[in-house]
């Protein structure tokens, strides 16, 4: 059914496996985002060290996709530099505003791939970035703001 | 929880005693009825035939409807109330005639008693600030005033459109907000109702039938405490009106809210009935064109009631469009379709409590309860599914469901959910659509519990 394109495999495996999930310390900086509509929900920390992603921990409550894309972030963005997980940020940006028509790149998106066919469906785009834009603000607020061309959507 | 249930439907004028699981309504063909809604026919996905189980968020139009606002633009087109000309009292008659059979469908004394607004939350929020307004208003608008001390109280499963205008009112005023708990069943638990309501209470505004649990509320109990402690009353008919008999007077609130679109009619037209004694002394909400008496470049007075509340050129085709619908509803007759409407819900929550995994957030039977059912679900492995995904894979199946809080967000709390999957029925729903949900929550089950 047309669904496989969004409920891939790998995305149930992490929905089902999620990874860092739990809150731990230290961190520099947490946040708590929304999604007001259907109340999905994470609270998220980041510890940044020497300008590198060290640890990413949360709590969420929402569909699988939020959940899945939680854990597909955690992996590719902590042991990071924060200038190289901001890339990654913008190119999982870009695969999501995409409706369907990007074809991501798997040796830089790795896991994250999977979620190419969740920027077909509207309604589920915000689920899948829910955690990345918590992630951001919690680093931008972990090393005093980001500049201004790392945030150029 | 004894007292709640008992009286509200002869409060809400004639329906018929609903009760249990009846079966089909006599003499109500719903077949015949889903005719004159074209979009039912609708396929989607797969070639998959439309399962329509969202009317509480918005109901679909018949036919009748759909010309009304065609045939005003085709051939009466103009603004109201202004104008000599042929199309322009053409308009406003057509605009003014829709006022009338709303307040013939409602049971409204009078007709200027009907206020046209947006939607249900301009309707309320019409109130909230008019009452906000009173303070700079003259001695007539003393009974809309609110300040430190004054309590204004809701229940705890209001739609948003009926708690976060009164939360801004207190804010604005210094008044306290209070409110009617839920209980397990979810229905209002009366128990603190005498200290919720009490001498301080300036208004009580609560909602007819909760959209999110189903429940629908002992009006006439809500409404004589009020009256004991002279509180303003306003009720939130957004989900009542479109699915049960009204008659205001037998209601006895001060005010009703609500809107079009849940009703087989347009968006972008609302419904305020207020009492015409209170109308007459209330502050009026928006400024502008329409709404004014006299006006000069220091100061207005304004117009009588309803049009002291309908600034600026109103929703004219909506209004006609809303006046098709009444008929509509009015031709079909609000007990059958109130019946039809139970027979549907007790069918669902009938089927939906042999689902396993499933759990209905709301009262578990159909007694004092409308068509909105809300539910959560585990997969077959026990995980809880979210409303997210459930909807997702219903929608593939041709099942239209709303999932998330449903403006609602304090049941949720309630409840500890975060979200809920909801049916909501009307009067072209079926026992089969019913069956194609039961069937498609086996499937959901299925996909996530492996």
């Amino acid at each position: 059914m047309k669904l496989d394109s969004m409920y891939q495999e790998i995305i149930l495996d992490h929905y089902r496996n999620p990874h860092h999930r739990g809150l731990r310390e230290p961190f520099d900086a947490e946040v708590h985002h929304v999604n007001p509509t259907c109340g999905d929900e994470v609270t998220l920390r980041v510890r940044v060290a020497d300008g590198v992603v060290t640890d990413v921990s949360y709590e969420s409550e929402g569909c699988s996709i939020s959940q899945a894309s939680a854990s597909v972030m955690t992996d590719l963005v902590i042991g990071r530099s924060v200038a190289d997980a901001l890339g990654l940020e913008r190119e999982f940006l870009a695969l999501m505003q995409s409706r369907g028509t990007m074809e991501p790149d798997e040796d830089v998106l790795e896991d994250a791939v999977a979620f190419a066919g969740v920027s077909k469906y509207p309604a589920r785009v915000k689920c899948a970035l829910l955690s990345w834009m918590a992630w951001k603000d919690a680093t931008a607020q972990a090393v005093g703001g980001i500049p201004e061309q790392e945030t150029d959507r | 929880m004894t007292d709640t249930g008992s009286d509200t439907r002869a409060n809400a004028g004639p329906a018929p005693t609903l009760t249990g699981v009846g079966g089909p309504v006599p003499g109500y063909d719903v077949e015949r009825v889903r005719k004159d809604f074209s979009i039912l026919t609708r396929r989607v996905h797969d070639d998959r035939p439309l399962v329509y189980l969202d009317s509480a968020a918005s109901s679909q139009k018949p036919t009748r409807v759909l010309d009304a606002e065609r045939d005003y633009y085709e051939l009466h087109n103009a603004n109201v109330h202004r104008g000599i000309h042929v199309l322009a009292e053409e308009a406003t008659a057509l605009y003014e005639n829709a006022r009338d059979k709303v307040a013939a469908f409602i049971g409204a004394p009078r007709r200027d008693e009907v206020v046209f607004t947006k939607n249900s939350s301009e309707a309320l929020n019409l109130v909230a600030y008019a009452m906000s307004n009173a303070a700079a208003s003259g001695p007539e608008a003393e009974r809309f005033r609110l300040g430190p001390g004054d309590e204004v109280v809701v229940t705890e499963m209001e739609h948003h459109s009926n708690l976060v205008p009164w939360q801004m009112l207190c804010r604005r005023t210094g008044a306290t907000l209070r409110w009617i708990g839920i209980t397990d069943d979810g229905r209002l638990d009366l128990t603190t109702l005498d200290q919720v309501i009490n001498e301080r209470t300036k208004v009580v505004s609560f909602v007819h039938q909760s959209n999110i649990l189903g429940t629908v509320n002992p009006v006439a109990t809500l409404v004589a405490r009020a009256r004991e402690v002279g509180a303003l009353v306003v009720l939130d008919g957004s989900q009542s009106v479109p699915h049960m008999p009204i008659d205001v007077t037998a209601l006895g609130v001060d005010f009703l809210a609500f809107t079009g679109h849940k009703m087989c009619g347009p968006t972008g037209i609302g419904v305020l009935w207020g009492r015409r004694e209170l109308l007459e002394v209330m502050p009026p909400f928006l400024g502008g064109g329409e709404m004014i008496e006299l006006v000069t470049m220091e100061a207005s007075t304004y117009a009588a009631p309803p049009h002291r509340f309908e600034a600026g050129t109103p929703m004219i085709a909506q209004a006609v469009g809303l006046g098709a619908a009444v008929d509509y509803l009015t031709d079909l007759g609000m007990d059958a379709v109130a019946a039809h409407e139970h027979d549907v819900t007790a069918y669902a929550i009938e089927r939906l409590t042999a689902v396993p995994g499933l759990r209905i957030i709301g009262p578990p039977d159909a007694v004092d309860r409308g068509g909105a059912v809300s539910f959560v679900l585990t997969g077959s492995d026990g995980r809880p599914l979210h409303p997210h995904d459930v909807g997702q894979l219903l929608d593939e199946l041709g099942v239209a469901v709303r999932v998330g809080h449903h403006c609602a967000r304090p049941v949720c709390l309630r409840f500890g959910v975060p979200a809920t999957t909801r049916a909501s029925f009307h009067l072209y729903s079926t026992r089969s659509e019913v069956d194609a949900l039961v069937e498609g929550l086996g499937h959901v089950r299925r996909f996530f519990g492996t």
